[in-house]
C-alpha cells in the first residue's frame, strides 16, 4: 500500500457555544492516496465540509480541534499559522459552492489569477501573466486574453468557477478539494465543471476530494466514497461497491430515498426522522433514532468499524449481509 | 374534456436597459414568449428548465400573481378575472403556490399554526375556533401534530417548515398548486418525505400541480406529463417516463445525459451530450432556434427560421427543424 498523501486519524471538532460544547465532527478515520479520487457524501451538518475545513486551520477561534491530521508525514491539526499558510492554497488548494463570492469583485479575475501566481510560485509579473493565460485556457475558458480584464459579475457562475478551479490550480497543489463545486450550478454547466475536474485530474496527477450531498454527482466522480451522518464516517467504499452492496442503513437508505431517472417509477422509501442537532447526537450510534434495525445497543453503545469486504467498511453494531437492505428486514423488537 | 388549467401564448416581456453608464439602450428581455400549456384536474404538469428559462414566471403568470403581456388563462373553462379584482381573490382560494424556501416564505415572527390559519383569515372564512378545526385537519394531512400549532418556524426543521407551507396552501381546500422547486432546499432523505407527501395528497384530495424544478429525477417521479423549457419557450413536451427515457429535442438530450447517477441504477451505456458554453443572456436571445448556438446538430436553417412546437407521430411536441431526421448523433 502506498503512503498516504494526507491522513486523518481520529479528527474531532467541537464549536463552543454559551459556555457549551457542541461536537460536529466525531473522530473521522481517512486516508487519501496520491492521485486518488475520494468523494464525501452526507447531508446538511454531517460534517463533511467542516473535517476539511478544520484540517487546513480554516475554522473560527471558538473551534476546537483535537486528532491528528497529516500531509505526508506534516502534522497539520493545530499547527502554527506558518505551517499552514505554506500548505493552504500551495499543497491544498479548496474550491467552494458560490464562486461569485469567493472572488473578490472589485478586482478584475486576471489581477487576482496573477496575485495568486506571485504569491504561490514567485513568478515576475510577465511571467505570472502568461501563467494566467495558460490556465484560463486549461479550465477552457475561451478568449483567455480578454477575459482576464473581466470582473467577475460579467462571468457567468459556470465561468467564475472555472476561474476559481483556475486558481486552485495555481500553485500546482497535490490535494484539490472541492467542496460541493456544482451545487450552485445548472445541470448542463454542472456536467461541463465535472468533466473539467476530471481531466485535469488526469492531466496533473493531483488528488480530488469532492464533496456532495448528491449521490449521482459522487458516483460518477471519484474512485472511493466516505459517507458521513451527524459528523461521523458511516460507511467507506469504492465507488461501484457502494452504490452496488451498500452495507450501512443510512447509505441503502440513501439511495432507496433516490427517485431514478430510468426504470419504472416505484414510492420513494423515505427515511423517517430527521438529521439529529449537535449536541443532541445519541451516544452510540448516530443514526440509531431513525434506523429501522436498531436494537438497544445502538442507543448507548458507539459502533465499530467493521471491515465487510476489500477497502470497504462500515460502522454499524450489525452486521447486515450484501445484497439485503436494512429497510426490507423485519424490524428489530421493540 | 376542458382542461382545469389551461394557459394560451402567455408571455411576459421585461423593458430592460443593457450596457452601463447613464446612456443605455432600451431591450425587451422575454422572460416567457409564448407558453402554452394545460393541466389537468388531479394531474401533474412538470415543468423543467435550467435558471432563467422563466419556468417561475410561468407559473406565477399561471395564477396570476404577475400580469402577462399577452395570452390568456382559463380556470375551468373561464377566463381568468383581472388581478386583484373580487372575482380574482375567489378564484385564488382555488389556486395556490407553494414556494422553495420554506425558510423565506413563512413569517418568523407569528407562530406556525397563525401562518396556517391565515388564508382563511384573509379571505374572511369561518369562525376562529372552525379556523383552527380546518388547520388541524391540514396539519394532520401533512404529517404536523397539532402540538406544533404554537411553534414558530425556526423551531421547525426544514423538512416540517415545507409541510407548514403546503398545509398553508392546502387550507384553502384548491383544486391547483403551482409547487416552485417545493422541495430542493430540503436534504435527501427528507426530500424522499415531501415528494411522497405531495403524491398521497394529490391521490386523496384530487389536487392538480403545475410543479417546476430542475431536478429532473424527481420531476419525473411526481408529473405525469412533463415540458421543458428554454430560453421563455417550451421546446418539448410529453408524458414524462417516455420523454426522460427517449428525449427528442437535443437541449433534452443534453439534459438527461447531464444529470449524474448512481452507478447501479446505470443500465446500458447512457447518451453522453456535453453541451458547450453557458445559455444565452435572456436580454440578447439568438436568432431562429434559441439553442442553435449550443445545439451540436445545428444547421443553416436553425439560425434564421424558430421551429415551432409540433406533434410527432407519438403526440410528443417538440421545438426542433431536425427532430424527424431519424439517427441525429453527434459527429465525432
Amino acid at each position: 500500500m502506498i503512503d498516504p498523501l494526507v491522513e486523518i486519524k481520529g479528527l474531532t471538532v467541537d464549536f463552543e457555544q454559551d459556555g457549551r460544547r457542541l461536537r460536529v465532527v466525531d473522530g473521522i478515520d481517512l486516508a487519501i492516496a496520491p492521485g486518488e479520487a475520494v468523494g464525501i457524501v452526507g447531508e446538511s451538518g454531517s460534517g463533511k465540509s467542516v473535517t476539511w475545513l478544520a484540517a487546513l486551520g480554516l475554522l473560527p477561534g471558538h473551534a476546537r480541534i483535537g486528532g491528528s491530521v497529516r500531509l505526508e508525514g506534516l502534522q497539520l491539526a493545530g499547527a502554527p499559522a506558518g505551517v499552514l499558510e505554506g500548505v493552504r492554497g500551495k499543497r491544498i488548494a479548496m474550491i467552494f459552492q458560490d464562486p461569485s463570492s469567493c472572488l473578490n469583485p472589485v478586482h478584475r479575475i486576471g489581477w487576482q489569477l496573477i496575485e495568486a501566481l506571485k504569491l504561490h510560485r514567485g513568478l515576475d509579473s510577465t511571467r505570472a501573466r502568461n501563467e494566467a493565460l495558460r490556465l484560463l485556457d486549461q479550465v477552457g475558458i475561451a478568449d483567455a486574453r480578454r477575459r482576464l480584464n473581466d470582473y467577475p459579475h460579467q462571468l457567468s457562475g459556470g465561468l467564475n468557477q472555472r476561474v476559481m478551479i483556475a486558481m486552485a490550480l495555481a500553485a500546482e497543489p497535490d490535494l484539490l478539494i472541492a467542496d460541493e463545486p456544482t451545487t450552485a450550478l445548472d445541470a448542463t454547466i454542472q456536467a461541463q465543471i465535472l468533466a473539467l475536474l476530471g481531466s485535469i485530474r488526469r492531466d496533473t496527477g493531483m488528488a480530488l476530494v469532492l464533496i456532495s450531498h448528491d449521490l449521482g454527482v459522487v458516483a460518477e466522480n471519484v474512485n472511493r466514497v466516505a459517507v458521513m451522518y451527524a459528523g461521523r464516517l458511516v460507511e467507506e467504499a469504492l465507488s461501484q461497491d457502494l452504490f452496488a452492496v451498500p452495507r450501512h442503513p443510512y447509505t441503502q437508505g440513501l439511495l432507496a430515498a433516490l427517485p431514478e431517472l430510468t426504470g419504472p417509477r416505484r414510492r420513494l422509501a423515505a427515511i423517517p426522522g430527521t438529521v439529529p442537532e449537535p449536541g443532541k447526537v445519541p451516544a452510540g450510534c448516530a443514526f440509531s433514532p431513525r434506523c429501522p434495525l436498531a436494537e438497544q445497543r445502538c442507543g448507548s453503545e458507539p459502533p465499530p468499524s467493521r471491515r465487510v469486504g476489500m477497502l470497504h467498511r462500515a460502522v454499524c453494531h450489525l452486521q447486515i449481509e450484501p445484497g439485503v437492505s436494512a429497510w426490507a428486514l423485519p424490524r428489530a423488537a421493540e | 374534456m376542458s382542461a382545469l388549467v389551461e394557459a394560451i401564448d402567455l408571455r411576459r416581456h421585461y423593458a430592460v436597459h443593457v450596457g452601463r453608464g447613464p446612456f443605455t439602450a432600451k431591450a425587451t428581455l422575454r422572460a416567457v414568449d409564448g407558453v402554452s400549456l394545460r393541466v389537468e384536474r388531479g394531474r401533474t404538469l412538470g415543468l423543467v428548465g435550467e435558471s432563467g428559462c422563466g419556468k417561475s414566471t410561468t407559473g406565477k403568470l399561471v395564477l396570476g400573481l404577475i400580469p402577462s403581456t399577452s395570452g390568456t388563462v382559463r380556470h375551468d373553462g373561464t377566463d381568468m378575472p383581472a388581478i386583484n379584482t373580487p372575482a380574482w381573490r375567489a378564484l385564488r382560494l382555488r389556486m395556490q403556490m407553494v414556494f422553495q424556501d420554506p425558510l423565506g416564505a413563512l413569517d418568523r415572527r407569528l407562530p406556525i399554526g397563525q401562518q396556517i390559519t391565515e388564508p382563511l383569515a384573509i379571505h374572511g372564512i369561518a369562525t376562529t375556533v372552525e379556523r383552527r378545526e380546518r388547520a388541524r385537519a391540514v396539519m394532520e394531512a401533512v404529517g404536523l401534530q397539532m402540538h406544533q400549532f404554537g411553534r414558530y418556524p425556526h423551531e421547525l426543521s426544514g423538512g416540517q417548515r415545507q409541510r407548514v407551507v403546503l398545509a398553508r396552501a392546502l387550507i384553502t381546500e384548491p383544486d391547483f398548486l403551482v409547487c416552485d422547486e417545493p422541495i430542493s432546499a430540503l436534504d435527501v432523505s427528507i426530500q424522499a418525505q415531501v415528494v411522497n407527501l405531495l403524491l398521497d395528497l394529490q391521490e386523496r384530495l384530487g389536487i392538480a400541480y403545475l410543479f417546476i424544478s430542475h431536478d429532473l429525477k424527481v420531476v419525473r417521479q411526481v408529473s405525469h406529463e412533463v415540458a421543458v423549457m428554454y430560453l421563455g419557450r417550451i421546446v418539448e413536451q410529453g408524458e414524462a417516463e417516455s420523454l426522460f427515457a427517449h428525449p427528442a429535442h437535443p437541449y433534452t438530450r443534453a439534459l438527461v445525459s447531464a444529470i449524474p447517477v448512481p452507478l447501479s441504477a446505470q443500465g446500458p451505456r447512457r447518451e453522453r451530450l456535453l453541451l458547450q458554453g453557458d445559455p444565452p443572456n435572456p436580454v440578447d436571445v439568438p436568432r431562429g432556434c434559441a439553442f442553435h448556438t449550443r445545439c451540436p446538430f445545428a444547421i443553416a436553417s436553425c439560425r434564421v427560421e424558430t421551429p415551432a412546437l409540433r406533434p410527432k407521430a407519438d403526440g410528443r411536441l417538440v421545438a426542433c427543424h431536425r427532430v424527424d431526421e431519424p439517427a441525429l448523433q453527434v459527429a465525432a
